[in-house]
């Protein structure tokens, strides 16, 4: 299996999510892809976690034996294992709640998906789909107005604020359905994360993202984050209700077309709601980026249609 | 009361899901954090299954595993028609096990491929969507030999059997796995039929079946 290599400078020099600590301590080593390469993410426990990146294709996991390996940056934060294919900066995104101590704050499942980071990440920040995608949970039909919101852009992150949305179930602790705030936040070109009115308490947030870590052009693993204010519910409830949620997504997400994200201003028509998808668009296009998106308008993917409903 | 040790996105524990809605059995379901929390391997957890396989139920302390024995028994005990598992025909008590026995294979390269390409299991993946094909298009070729027959089901019966039943979850979810349906037209519209029976459950994943017109 070969995927085509990375030639943005931008996207190379990033550190980039590719597995969550527990798989590799616990049942790694994790082979998976990043960019394009392959990597091996190992470590047991009481080990330092090391990460190779094997510069020949394998099969089925087994590396072919003229293969190179080189061994790649490895840094720990939200409870994942970082890495760069290039010359990644001091600093990455900090999210303040994961340090609060009556948190949960935990990995709810490292899912891959079959379409562009680009895309997984648009379909995290849209408010839109909730009442025909997640009906009776995240929306519910005839409540589908989306709201006027704000977007800015401050050269290293995008912030939606004043996004509000009527829920029927916002989350696990909910007990009915309520209006629920949003904040978004792009602290990372693959790493949105949402603020939402918790259930629990209305004056904090309850905090979402994922981190997404682009495989290859068009295949994605969306590493879910949690930090939630939920004392009640167990860990297999909550990750049950993140689960169902992912699932709705799945085969809409997979089945957008074409799956690497189109740049161009005239490929797809936005409409209001999607101000935060505009200007995570110009964002990329500002970054240079050509892997996983259709810089031009004149692009065209050929994908087979497939069939899902 | 019937337990069920359930995992949301797993086809097992979505057969028998579909199997205690359609028959409207009271239950509760205990979600198994399967993935990314591996509970199911957990040391409590072998107390229950030693193999360490959802689903399972728990009917009143009478403990069992394994989708399909679970589906035959709680067809047995519930179903009053006896249409689910026909008990009372053997023939046609034979055409259920044998296409059960074909959903196995279903479920060992569809659904194989949906864990391989969405959780990230070591497969053969190109192994898995061929054997997928294979089995569609023997499934795709009986079933519309069936609709020449005017039979909707997969088995000789007016109503569905748990063939269909456990059937259904590894074909409506293999486009997850990247086997792709648009050349089995007898399976698009079997499974439709299946989705408009009356308590028809989904899951994630699934879709509400098209509006007839």
């Amino acid at each position: 299996m070969f995927a085509a290599r990375c030639e943005d400078a931008a996207l190379l020099d990033l550190w980039h999510p590719v597995a969550a600590i527990p798989d590799v301590r616990e049942r790694g080593p994790v082979s998976t892809q990043l960019l394009g390469q392959m990597l091996v993410v190992s470590g047991q426990e009481g080990e330092e976690i090391s990460i190779k990146e094997f510069m020949a294709p394998m099969v089925h996991g087994q590396v072919f034996n003229q293969g190179r390996e080189v061994s790649l940056p490895v840094r720990e934060a939200f409870g994942f294992v970082w890495t760069s294919l290039g010359a990644p900066p001091e600093r990455l995104f900090d999210i303040p709640e994961f340090h609060e101590t009556d948190r949960w704050s935990e990995n709810s499942g490292s899912f891959r998906v079959h379409t562009s980071a680009g895309r997984t990440v648009e379909n995290f920040l849209d408010l839109a789909h909730f009442p025909f995608v997640h009906e009776g949970y995240l929306g519910e039909q005839p409540y589908t107005e989306v709201k006027d919101y704000s977007v800015t852009f401050d050269d290293r992150e995008i912030w939606a604020t004043g996004c509000e949305f009527y829920q029927p179930i916002a989350a696990v602790s909910a007990t009915d359905g309520q209006v629920t705030k949003y904040t978004y936040r792009l602290a990372h070109p693959f790493c949105p994360l949402l603020y939402k009115t918790s259930p629990v308490d209305p004056k904090r947030f309850d905090v979402i993202g994922i981190f997404v870590q682009p495989m290859t052009e068009v295949r994605a693993c969306a590493h879910q984050f949690l930090s939630l204010l939920d004392e009640t519910n167990d860990d297999a409830t909550i990750k049950r209700f993140q689960a169902i949620i992912f699932g709705q997504d799945k085969p809409i997400l997979e089945n957008q077309v074409p799956k690497r994200l189109p740049l161009g201003s005239r490929a797809e028509t936005p409409i209001t709601a999607d101000k935060t998808s505009i200007q995570y668009r110009r964002w990329l296009t500002e970054l240079g980026i050509s892997y996983g998106v259709i810089r031009d308008n004149t692009q065209r993917d050929s994908e087979p249609c497939s069939e899902i409903f | 009361m019937v337990t069920l040790y359930d995992y949301e996105l797993s086809v097992n524990c979505y057969k028998v899901r579909l199997l205690l809605n359609f028959l409207s059995i009271s239950h509760q379901l205990h979600p198994i954090d399967f993935f990314p929390g591996w509970e199911h391997k957990s040391e409590w957890f072998k107390e229950v299954n030693p193999l360490g396989h959802i689903p399972v139920i728990d009917d009143d302390g009478y403990v069992l595993r394994d989708a399909n024995a679970i589906l035959i028994y709680l067809a047995t005990k519930h179903d009053t028609l006896n249409s689910w598992y026909p008990v009372e025909q053997p023939s046609l008590l034979g055409e259920t096990a044998q296409w059960m026995m074909f959903a196995e294979g279903t479920t060992n390269t569809a659904s194989a491929a949906r864990l391989h390409d969405s959780l990230g299991y070591e497969f053969d993946i190109d192994a898995c969507r061929a054997g997928a094909h294979r089995l569609f298009r023997t499934l795709d070729e009986h079933l519309w030999f069936q609709e020449q027959r005017n039979l909707n089901w997969v088995c000789s019966a007016e109503a569905p059997t748990l063939a269909d039943l456990v059937l259904f979850p590894d074909v409506i979810l293999s486009e997850e796995g990247g086997v792709n349906r648009v050349s089995y037209p007898a399976i698009r519209r079997w499974t439709d039929r299946f989705r408009r029976l009356p308590r028809f459950t989904l899951m994630a994943g699934v879709l509400e079946a098209g509006i007839l017109t």
